[in-house]
């Protein structure tokens, strides 16, 4: 299977790249199976609403591609809200992925809960 | 679609006008049965007959040496398992030799005949991608009866050291294959020189058909069928001769040896200005493979800190095919295990982008193609966490 025009889109116009100013959540895995990277930069405020949130990712269109829909899903959402974005999610909204594309899906979505669940532990949040 | 630069000449190559213009008349008017007693049959069979002689002649080999067949992957699985089916019960010559960094229709099929029970070596290769010729004496025993390495290498372009290696067979009386796929139209290929007793040739590399290639026995070696089935290749590989990929890979090869030395002259300026703008223009980069011991056509380069499919991607929305050993634009997810070979090193097969050029290059395309590339890469690099790494650290 190709690329969807969509994954094409975001892989090509990568939204949020880079790292924000003063980021207060950050998350980065890597994945074993192909030694790729992401990290994800938020800035939630105090009513825990992802005020802004960005990327950084070493890897194939598709992980590029979902780095970039997963942090335009949840920018301005609430943390809890963005929890509920799950791999899955992602693909559907790029409009499917390739299927041995679908661990790179993972990796984004893993990232961003990794920083929110260390920002929620950090200032004893449920 | 507008004019598009194809560096992917390795993979495959476009078939070429004189080729289209040899074998129209057997796709139009004759279509006779190369085997038939009558005019149909005995004009393909004339044709056929001519293009065996081509390819024998391209190889300096006799036309009765000459097998034609699907592709080299056939080719290759019929040297490993006919030698293997061969043996029969006998085992006494049940190893085999080869070289870490073969092709996977030699690379799986040797691996495939170790669960039948054989045993097979892997020739490591040196950081260059190299092998070293005291490996492969120190590894030949008693029970040796194979040695199967390439010519060239399909990833990096390495002309590996075929006639050295033939000549260390034949002293210890073993059979030795070698696969010179990559080899034709880049380098001469002369199967007497090398001392081979078996040589694998896909058309498809040199401006042939897809789904043709031969197989050269030398006269007296017997390889067990793979097949059975008609009388027809001598009764070595049955089934009705795909008639118009075999005229077609003669006129190719004819064509590709005639032109071999201005056009290995022409391209090897290309691709050292490739490389040298590469290199000189674009940080962090690398030539995989040796540069001294290459092919013309091919540069392998390594891409530091960015994702080879990124990459690939990003030059085919540019007009720009190339290819790349990263794992990610693998179906199975793996690194090439050639480049992985050079140095156990994964990042490096990540990164590493495959140019191979051929006779449609031109210097505009190496130009343009560099000038992508580097905004391509300063692009991907701009939002690489390893880059980013890289440079807020004080290691460089
Ligand atoms: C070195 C080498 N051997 C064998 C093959 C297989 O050739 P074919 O596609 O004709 O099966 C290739 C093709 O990529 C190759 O590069
Ligand atoms: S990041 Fe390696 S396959 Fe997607």
């Amino acid at each position: 299977m190709n690329y969807t025009e969509k994954v094409m889109d975001h892989f090509l116009h990568p939204r949020n790249v880079g790292k924000i100013e003063n980021p207060n959540a950050i998350g980065k895995v890597g994945n074993p199976a192909c030694g790729d990277i992401i990290e994800i930069f938020l800035r939630i405020n105090p009513e825990g609403i992802i005020e802004d949130i960005s990327f950084e990712t070493f890897g194939c269109g598709a992980a590029i591609a979902t780095s970039s829909m997963t942090t335009e899903m949840v920018k301005g959402k609430h943390i809890d809200e963005a929890l509920k974005v799950t791999r899955d999610i992602v693909a559907e909204e790029l409009g499917g992925l390739p299927a041995e594309k679908m661990h790179c899906s993972n990796l984004a979505s893993e990232a961003l809960h990794k920083a929110i669940n260390e920002y929620k532990a950090k200032y004893g949040l449920k | 679609m507008t004019h598009r630069i194809y560096f992917d000449n390795s993979a495959t190559t476009p078939v070429r006008k004189e080729v289209v213009d040899e074998i129209m008349p057997f796709l139009t008017e004759l279509g006779g049965n190369p085997s038939s007693r009558h005019y149909e049959g005995r004009v393909v069979r004339t044709a056929v007959e001519a293009a065996r002689a081509k390819v024998a002649a391209a190889l300096n080999a006799d036309p009765a040496e000459i097998y034609f067949n699907s592709c080299a992957s056939e080719g290759n699985n019929t040297v490993l398992r006919g030698y293997m089916l061969g043996l029969g019960k006998n085992t006494k010559k049940n190893h085999i030799i080869t070289t870490a960094v073969e092709h996977p229709s030699i690379f799986n099929t040797a691996a495939a005949l170790e669960k039948e029970g054989f045993e097979v070596t892997y020739l490591p290769v040196d950081g260059k991608g190299n092998l070293n010729l005291d490996d492969l004496r120190k590894a030949i025993k008693e029970n040796t009866g194979l040695i199967s390495t390439m010519f060239v290498n399909n990833e990096i372009g390495n002309i590996y050291p075929v006639e050295e290696i033939g000549k260390i067979a034949r002293e210890h009386n073993i059979l030795f294959h070698v696969d010179a796929v990559q080899a034709v139209g880049k380098i001469p290929v002369d199967v007497k020189k090398i001392g081979c007793d078996f040589l694998t040739v896909s058309a498809h590399k040199f401006y042939g058909l897809k789904g043709v290639g031969s197989l050269f026995v030398k006269r007296g070696r017997v390889l067990k069928n793979l097949l059975t089935g008609g009388h027809q290749e001598k009764g070595k590989r049955p089934g009705t001769e795909n008639v118009v990929g075999i005229i077609g890979m003669g006129k190719a090869i004819e064509l590709a040896v005639a032109e071999l030395d201005e056009e290995a002259k022409r391209v090897a300026a290309l691709r050292d200005h490739l490389e040298q703008r590469v290199l000189a223009e674009i940080p962090y980069t690398r030539v995989v493979g040796d540069p001294s011991h290459r092919v013309p056509t091919l540069s392998n380069i390594s891409f530091r800190f960015v994702e080879g499919e990124g990459i690939l991607l990003k030059l085919d929305t540019e007009g720009i095919a190339v290819s790349t050993g990263s794992a990610c634009s693998s179906s199975d997810l793996k690194a090439s295990h050639v480049i992985t070979a050079l140095n156990g090193d994964p990042e490096e097969a990540h990164s590493s982008i495959r140019f191979s050029l051929g006779k449609h290059s031109t210097l505009e395309d190496v130009d343009y193609t560099v000038d992508t590339l580097k905004s391509t890469i300063s692009l991907l690099r701009s939002f690489s966490p390893i880059y980013d790494e890289f440079v807020n650290s004080d290691k460089h």
